[in-house]
């Protein structure tokens, strides 16, 4: 095996190779098995870690220039060119913050919150393919539904924290999330339907592989559902009810100091890329790319770049988007994205059943039909929103001249 | 081994990622505890009146129907991945399923327990 072939198919040969000098050393297949798989999640879950470092350092570079300003920089300080470690130097300072804690708060349930938001963060990367075989955790069978089943439980971390802190601030932002979160898991989990159903697969490296065109392209009405949705998931602008930090200073975390903060921020960067990456493996074709058969590790950049694209859109949201309110928030998910996700569900369950009644098992032709149903449940959409907002807009004006009179 | 036997064994080492920084920080943070730091923020004032409110009932409507539409998805989800290999019949009883549910969301639409108060 030559330099390039051990390359192309980087991670799993330190596999095979880290495996073989194990068995050479004459552990049982067991254990080295399970130390090979525990190396690799190591440096798995180093990766959001470390990645997160420069996603923070971007985002707001992205943020500062979208507000006409610099963002970070160099000035004066020792953060290195373009101040690419400015968010190495936060890091630093966290740690050696001293913990202040509230007087009246609920001891335990305080200090699990932050541990429980990080770790549930990370855990979501164990079921991420980036890349054909090997190159994957583990390709749990309902890969889909465990990513769902973490998200719930991101959201315990955020009501546990806002509970114990014994704040008001926090409560109101504790309650918030709940309210929010909740509402918005339902348009979420119907849109997330829709791409197993075509694939046939809740697991992630099925999803991938049954996606010849792109879901975005097949069904892009349920691909926008479920980007608003997951927008609301991980608290970004425009649903950034959970934190507001013009109304309630930082909602459920406000009462947290030093790395216990740091660790809020670390899981919020975190949940944002993971859904970024969540989001790619469903409706953007996942590792798929060009030559990715030749050299799997190829499957990493690309599956990289798209969801680095996803997040670029998350931070152009929250620079350029306005903070909705929390009644808006809700009734655009229960009144508008509920029942849309529900029509979709059906729509595409029977489209795609008579396409495949009709014979056009052609992946292009599949994804044709599928658009075509979705334009028309869009063009639908819109022409109602328009009627409603038209009659909202003569009962208002009717009330205005009424008054006047 | 199996693949649940490898989510927790991974959801160990998330675990140790959660707890690693706060840990560290613990033993290189300066500790000087006053009374006075310990007040919970409140804009500069003292905190007064109870903090652990009930939630509003508002809260509780939500959640119930969350929890028919939350179940409902999980329902549907073996449906979907069985969906390719589905007969006819099968697509249109689940078709069925999820308007009785839309009958649901109708209902709770038209009671107004959707509009926040």
């Amino acid at each position: 095996m030559n330099v390039w072939q051990f390359l192309a198919d980087f991670f799993v040969n330190v596999g095979a190779w880290m495996g073989e000098l194990l068995s050479g050393w004459g552990l049982s297949p067991f254990w080295v098995s399970l130390i090979v798989k525990v190396v690799g999640g190591l440096a798995l879950a180093i990766g959001p870690l470390t990645a997160v470092l420069f996603l923070i350092w971007y985002a707001r570079k992205v943020i500062g220039r979208i507000q006409d300003r610099m963002g970070p920089t160099n000035d004066g300080t020792a953060a290195g060119p373009f101040a690419l470690l400015q968010a190495v130097a936060d890091a630093i300072k966290m740690l050696t913050k001293e913990f202040v804690f509230p007087k009246e708060r609920d001891r335990v349930v305080f200090l699990i919150a932050p541990v429980l938001a990080v770790a549930v963060a990370v855990a979501v990367w164990a079921v991420i393919p980036f890349g054909p075989q090997g190159m994957q955790f583990v390709d749990l069978n309902i890969g889909v539904f465990y990513v769902v089943a973490l998200a719930s439980l991101a959201f315990f971390a955020m009501l546990m924290a806002g509970w114990s802190s014994h704040n008001k601030y926090a409560n109101l932002g504790a309650f918030r999330a709940v309210s929010m979160i909740v509402s918005y898991e339902i348009p979420q989990m119907l849109a997330l339907l829709v791409p197993v159903m075509l694939a046939g697969s809740m697991g992630m490296q099925g999803l991938v592989r049954a996606q010849e065109v792109p879901f975005i392209v097949m069904v892009p009405v349920p691909a926008l559902i479920y980007f608003l949705a997951m927008t609301a998931e991980v608290g970004r602008l425009p649903f950034e009810q959970a934190e507001a930090d013009a109304e309630i200073v930082a909602g459920y975390f406000v009462e947290y100091s030093g790395m216990l903060f740091g660790a809020f921020y670390l899981a919020e960067f975190i949940n944002n890329l993971s859904a970024s990456f969540v989001f790619t493996v469903l409706f953007l074709g996942g590792w798929r790319g060009p030559w990715v058969e030749q050299a799997p590790v190829l499957g990493l950049v690309w599956i990289s770049l798209k969801a680095f694209l996803v997040f670029t859109l998350l931070t152009f949201f929250w620079g350029a988007m306005p903070r909705l309110r929390i009644d808006h928030i809700l009734g655009f998910s229960w009144k508008f994205l509920t029942p849309l996700a529900l029509v979709m569900l059906v729509v595409v369950a029977l489209v795609d059943k008579a396409v495949q009644a009709a014979g056009l098992t052609s992946p292009w032709g599949r994804a044709g039909w599928l658009f075509l149903a979705n334009a028309a449940v869009a063009l639908v959409t819109v022409a109602l929103l328009y009627r409603a907002e038209r009659r909202q807009q003569a009962a208002r004006e009717a009330r205005r001249f009424a008054i006047v009179r | 081994m199996s693949q649940y036997a490898l989510i927790g064994v991974y959801l160990i080492i998330a675990l140790i990622f959660g707890v690693a920084p706060p840990l560290l920080a613990w033993f290189l943070s300066p500790k000087k505890p006053n009374p006075y730091k310990g007040e919970v923020y409140e804009s500069g004032i003292k905190t007064f009146g109870p903090t652990w409110i009930r939630f509003k009932p508002q809260y509780y409507l939500f959640a119930l129907a969350f929890l028919v539409f939350d179940v409902e998805a999980a329902l549907l989800l073996p449906w979907a991945v069985a969906y390719l290999w589905l007969p006819l019949y099968a697509v249109i009883e689940a078709v069925i399923f999820i308007l009785i549910l839309v009958f649901g969301l109708v209902y709770v639409w038209r009671r107004g327990w959707l509009t926040w108060m």
